[in-house]
């Protein structure tokens, strides 16, 4: 089972993280963590001139290679669409990018989702919209 | 004369008593390592309960028929080898619990509430599970009374050079420590804590989860003032738990949960206590897991604590000395000689969900946590370990199963 989930290109964002590190004054950032296994993650977005599509988005922390691919491949999933697209992205938007099968696996799913609620809890914080109930369905993960 | 020859334990027998080692995981064999999360269980206790609720089954206490009689003889009988097993001088001193959690609950919140006040300090260790943390920071903090914890050396070892500075944060009332360290194994000098706890006036409580289902337990011997452990964890079922506390502690102390068998006569003025151990049994207790959890110990003795302590040290050498031949793997703890069956241990660069995840496709079951010890694993540096535990049931081939996994681990992630 895990010969599919530890596939390739899981390891390789995994190793070499794509938009990993900070971005100082950003626009939007939030840090979430889940309480389950102690995984970390920071959020940091930059918007472009309109403040609607995001230019930057980097993140930091540490965690397992579950949750450190998916949010690797969510910083070059977000960057370009505006804050709106990304709020609204479905979490099946995220998974079928990482393509590997997590459904029976609630525990790793929370792992591979933590970077994608953590980018919208920043997101609805800079624009100062209500956050929605049950985000992402995962109301266990920490969010700040 | 009579001459007990010590008994040597045989696991390859003892497994099968337990069904589940029946039953392979992704078509492998299963090694449970994670004992110290729960214990799997012997079919003598999953029989014994069965037919407890066929042929036994009423609510304890209070019935006059033959069958709730029948309900209650099998409720207080397990009491009587709880007392038995931690050598408690009697059976009031022995509180039906749901687990350890709820025991030191009931000792922070019926002894805390009115014991502490400013000025006050209550002492825990690094080393100690949640359960036997936040309840003592949190009731602290209500009170007003100050909250110190014993640090621990590089090694997982009580700094116990660093209590004369803790005695200075004014008058100690309570230190609370585990016997046996969930996440390092480290076993805890309980008997040297006490002396200390009372030679400052302070009350002893001791989280006995990792010690009393693997090594002798005996709560004169210690001199500890309450003390807790569980059913879960030494082959009994979830949801019942013991907590031993000193009767004169225990009289002066006011209920925790109130309702039901815990009162002696109700009025709309005033209620009156039920005596010990009842004051502290509110509602209908967890009795069917109480009786297994007697099933459990008789098991448990039968196959001789002091055999599985040496059985489980031996596991403990063996996987040390494996995992000390992976310059990739960081073991955290003791040495064998200072430690209980739990081994937490790292692989470079891997997070240990993915080794726990990757240990799982070989039929490998071991913990990936903080394992409830937040403040220890930020004392080591660390968010979470793997951990590998022991019990009567553990064989070395598992052990071979969890070296090979971890080979693997390393595969996956070169």
């Amino acid at each position: 089972m895990d010969d599919q989930l530890y596939r390739e290109i899981i390891l390789d964002h995994y190793k070499n993280p794509r938009g990993h590190g900070v971005i100082e004054d950003a626009d939007a950032e939030a840090d979430g963590m889940n309480p389950l296994c102690g995984d970390e993650v920071s959020i940091y977005v930059a918007f472009a001139e309109d403040g609607e599509t995001i230019e930057d988005v980097k993140f930091s922390g540490r965690g397992c290679a579950i949750s450190q691919a998916a949010t690797s491949m969510l910083m070059e999933l977000a960057v370009g669409k505006t804050a709106d697209e990304v709020a609204r992205m479905p979490r099946d938007e995220l998974l079928e990018e990482i393509g590997v099968p997590l459904q029976n696996n609630p525990t790793r799913l929370k792992c591979a989702l933590l970077g994608l609620t953590t980018l919208k809890v920043a997101l609805h914080k800079a624009k100062g919209t209500p956050l929605p109930d049950g985000l992402a369905g995962f109301d266990e993960l920490e969010l700040k | 004369m009579a001459v007990t020859t010590p008994r040597k334990l045989d696991a390859q027998t003892l497994r099968q008593d337990f069904p589940i080692f029946g039953h392979p995981i992704h078509g492998k064999p299963l090694s449970y390592l994670d004992s110290a999360s729960s214990s799997q269980k012997p079919r003598q206790v999953l029989d014994a309960m069965r037919t407890f609720y066929e042929t036994s089954y009423a609510n304890v206490h209070r019935g006059v028929y033959d069958l709730a009689e029948r309900a209650t003889a099998g409720f207080e009988a397990s009491r009587e080898k709880v007392r038995a097993l931690i050598n408690a001088p009697s059976t009031a001193e022995v509180i039906f619990t749901r687990n350890v959690t709820q025991g030191l609950n009931l000792v922070a919140y019926a002894w805390g509430l009115d014991n502490l006040g400013p000025g006050d300090v209550a002492v825990v260790t690094e080393l100690e599970h949640h359960a036997n943390f936040v309840p003592w920071q949190q009731i602290a903090k209500r009170t007003g009374a100050e909250f110190r914890v014993i640090g621990i050396d590089d090694a997982g070892e009580l700094r116990l050079d660093g209590l004369d500075a803790i005695a200075q944060a004014g008058q100690i009332k309570v230190v609370a420590a585990n016997l046996v360290s969930n996440t390092l194994g480290t076993i805890n000098p309980i008997d040297r804590l006490t002396a200390w706890a009372h030679e400052q006036g302070a009350i002893m409580v001791v989280d006995a989860a990792q010690a009393v289902p693997h090594r002798r337990v005996d709560v004169q011997a210690l001199g500890c003032d309450f003390l807790g452990f569980t059913s879960h964890k030494l082959c009994g079922p979830t949801g019942a738990g013991a907590l031993y506390g000193r009767r004169e502690l225990l009289e002066r102390m006011s209920p925790f949960e109130m309702g039901g068998e815990m009162i002696r006569k109700v009025s709309i003025e005033e209620t009156t206590w039920n005596d010990l151990p009842y004051k502290f049994e509110a509602g209908t207790p967890a009795f069917v897991e109480a009786y297994g959890m007697g099933v459990a110990i008789d098991y448990i003795t039968e196959v001789g604590i002091e055999a599985i302590e040496e059985y489980e040290h031996e596991l403990v050498g063996l996987v040390l000395d494996r995992l000390a031949e992976l310059p990739w793997v960081t073991v955290y703890g003791p040495p064998a000689g200072r430690r209980a069956g739990i081994v937490s241990f790292n692989v470079d660069d891997v997070h240990p969900h993915d080794v726990a995840q990757i240990l799982d496709s070989e039929g490998v079951c071991v913990r990936a946590s903080h394992h409830c010890t937040q403040p220890l694993m930020r004392r080591l540096g660390i968010t979470a370990t793997a951990r590998a535990s022991f019990y009567l049931y553990s064989i070395p081939e598992e052990i071979d199963r969890l070296i090979g996994g971890l080979h693997k681990v390393r595969k996956v992630f070169a």
